[in-house]
């Protein structure tokens, strides 16, 4: 009997174990995948230390946290007594949102349902192409429209002297905030697996019946987180509502009282601040304020939307 | 009495047949057996008779399935019909609600509001479907918690929830265990006295177990009908049958 050959006399053999190309270019995409992964999260730190930097003077100054947040003046170019209160601005960004929530949310529910369940083929791609050019388009044209449009048509259609004000902001922003919710809704809707509706049909649930006990149920989450991204939306619009709600301080009682934003305080006043001033502060301050509610509103939503992934 | 008439029937998805050939009645109370390898039509067969096909633009169907000597295809509120027959899928399908408000569902599509006569429902099908010892101190927790084999217990108690006049179960016990099939066997037996029976099935003994009678569908035809021990001691029409029901191909 012949043994088999055998390649050296120690049985190792290493030439398989060479750095070559691929290994070099594999570790350089995990590198580059790498960095742009976590440059997020480098931005979002970054951001924060800068504003809170720039906030910092003034919240260990000047800032009363009673004043800052229970009074409605915002007088921080006043000889006399400059008050930094953002009660009346923290009214008029929650006046126009809930407004445009109320608009938003009827309607993109509305919207998503009927793409999700009862539009089919070319009908349905058509809708979801729209609904997405919608939710491009850049605010300063709503804002536009809100100006240009909407202004003449409240002042001829209610009467009233002046047509910027909570209600036409907060159509503008109802009418932006709609088509992202709507998409993320119909998404939602959309991973509804199809045996629970089948399973419903079988039983003799009709179309509204199924839409209505058993996918909404199944989808409440996402749509949940839907609803609370168009919040954080409405929180963080600037431009539109800059142009739109009249930009005056003011606690509105109806509809049709002008009032001022948060963002829009920031956008129109940062400019004619100097530097390093206890107003350039308070602005910044505003900005912190406004950074932790748009974190708040959208971890929420995201830790909502996650919810339903593993349900 | 003929409990469901099938004439000429045939099926098509998007222009291809999938089955055709279908000629038979199913009378009251009796459980009817359909066999057959995969692709053989048995699924389709099911959609059509609930009227499954109308929100699928791709199904046709032609011939004629009469309900209660009602011509299906001319009914004009569907989920009427639906709320008449049950039916069983393969795979369990527990909805994202409460096991409570999974077998309630079909008596409040229907208008029941009443809660002691929903309790009385859900107790009486969820014991007939033998899932209620298992489940009777946490009806409130979510239907799709269960294990597999609980959903599809779970899924009988929602489809005999609307006492259906006619059940259809499509190889159930794919995603049960023995013990669990042979208990919903049991329940399918004592039900015949009340309930007419379609039972697609790819386990042949099982069709030997409970069908009166039993269909054999083979590459979409119906090849063969009759009383379903004659097909197990050989008394067929088709030799393929035969080799089929005897485990020599399929």
């Amino acid at each position: 009997m012949e043994q088999p050959a055998q390649n050296t006399s120690s049985g190792v053999d290493a030439s398989f174990d060479q750095l070559n190309r691929d290994w070099y270019i594999d570790k350089a995409v995990q590198v580059l995948v790498f960095l742009g992964g976590i440059s997020a999260i480098v931005f979002i730190i970054g951001i924060f230390v800068f504003i809170s930097k720039e906030g910092f003077g003034f919240l260990v100054g000047d800032f009363n946290f009673k004043e800052f947040f229970f009074s409605p003046n915002w007088r921080p170019t006043s000889e006399s007594k400059e008050t930094f209160g953002i009660l009346a601005l923290v009214a008029g960004t929650a006046s126009v949102t809930g407004l445009a929530m109320l608009i938003a949310i009827p309607f993109s529910l509305g919207a998503a349902i009927f793409i999700a369940e009862f539009a089919s083929g070319k009908t349905r791609e058509f809708l979801k192409i729209t609904v997405e050019l919608l939710a491009a388009i850049p605010s300063v044209v709503w804002g536009f429209i809100g100006l240009a449009i909407m202004n003449p048509i409240i002042i001829e259609t209610f009467n009233v002297p002046v047509g910027l004000n909570v209600l036409n902001a907060g159509v503008i922003l109802g009418l932006m905030a709609a088509p992202i919710m709507t998409s993320i809704a119909e998404d939602a809707l959309k991973a509804v697996p199809d045996r629970y509706r089948e399973a419903a049909e079988a039983m003799g649930a009709t179309r509204w019946q199924v839409i209505y006990k058993v996918v909404l149920p199944a989808a409440k989450n996402g749509l949940l987180g839907a609803v609370l991204l168009g919040v954080g939306r409405g929180f963080g619009e600037t431009m539109a509502v800059l142009m739109a709600t009249g930009h005056s301080i003011n606690i509105p009682t109806s509809v049709f009282d002008s009032v001022r934003a948060l963002t829009a305080t920031i956008a129109a006043e940062l400019g004619e601040t100097a530097a390093g001033s206890s107003h350039y502060q308070a602005l910044f301050t505003i900005g912190i304020f406004l950074f932790i509610i748009t974190f708040i509103i959208n971890l929420a939503a995201d830790l909502i939307v996650r919810g339903v992934r593993k349900g | 009495m003929v409990k469901l008439g099938v004439k000429d029937l045939s099926i098509s998805y998007a222009g291809e047949r999938v089955l055709e050939g279908v000629n038979f009645d199913i009378q009251e109370h009796e459980i009817f057996g359909i066999i057959g390898p995969a692709n053989a039509g048995k699924t389709s067969f099911l959609k059509a008779i609930n009227r499954m096909d109308m929100f699928n633009t791709e199904m046709t169907v032609d011939g004629e399935i009469r309900f209660n000597n009602v011509d299906v295809s001319k009914i004009r509120n569907v989920y009427g019909l639906r709320r008449r027959i049950g039916v069983v899928f393969p795979l369990p399908v527990g909805l994202p609600l409460s096991i409570y408000d999974n077998v309630a569902l079909a008596p409040r599509l229907g208008g029941q509001k009443d809660k002691a006569e929903l309790d009385i429902i859900v107790e009486r099908c969820l014991t007939r479907a033998a899932l209620w010892d298992e489940v009777k101190d946490r009806l409130d927790s979510l239907g799709s918690m269960l294990s597999g084999g609980q959903q599809q217990r779970l899924t009988i108690a929602r489809a005999l929830s609307q006492d259906p006049e006619m059940l259809m179960l499509d190889e159930f016990s794919i995603a049960v265990d023995p013990v669990t099939t042979m208990r919903i066997e049991d329940v399918l037996k004592e039900l015949r006295s009340e309930v007419t029976i379609i039972l697609v099935t790819n386990l042949v003994q099982q069709a030997r177990r409970l069908a009166d009678r039993t269909a054999f569908f083979l590459g979409g035809r119906c090849v063969e009908v009759g009383v379903t021990e004659d097909l197990f001691t050989g008394e067929v029409q088709d030799q393929r049958t035969r080799d089929y029901v005897e485990g020599r191909f399929g």
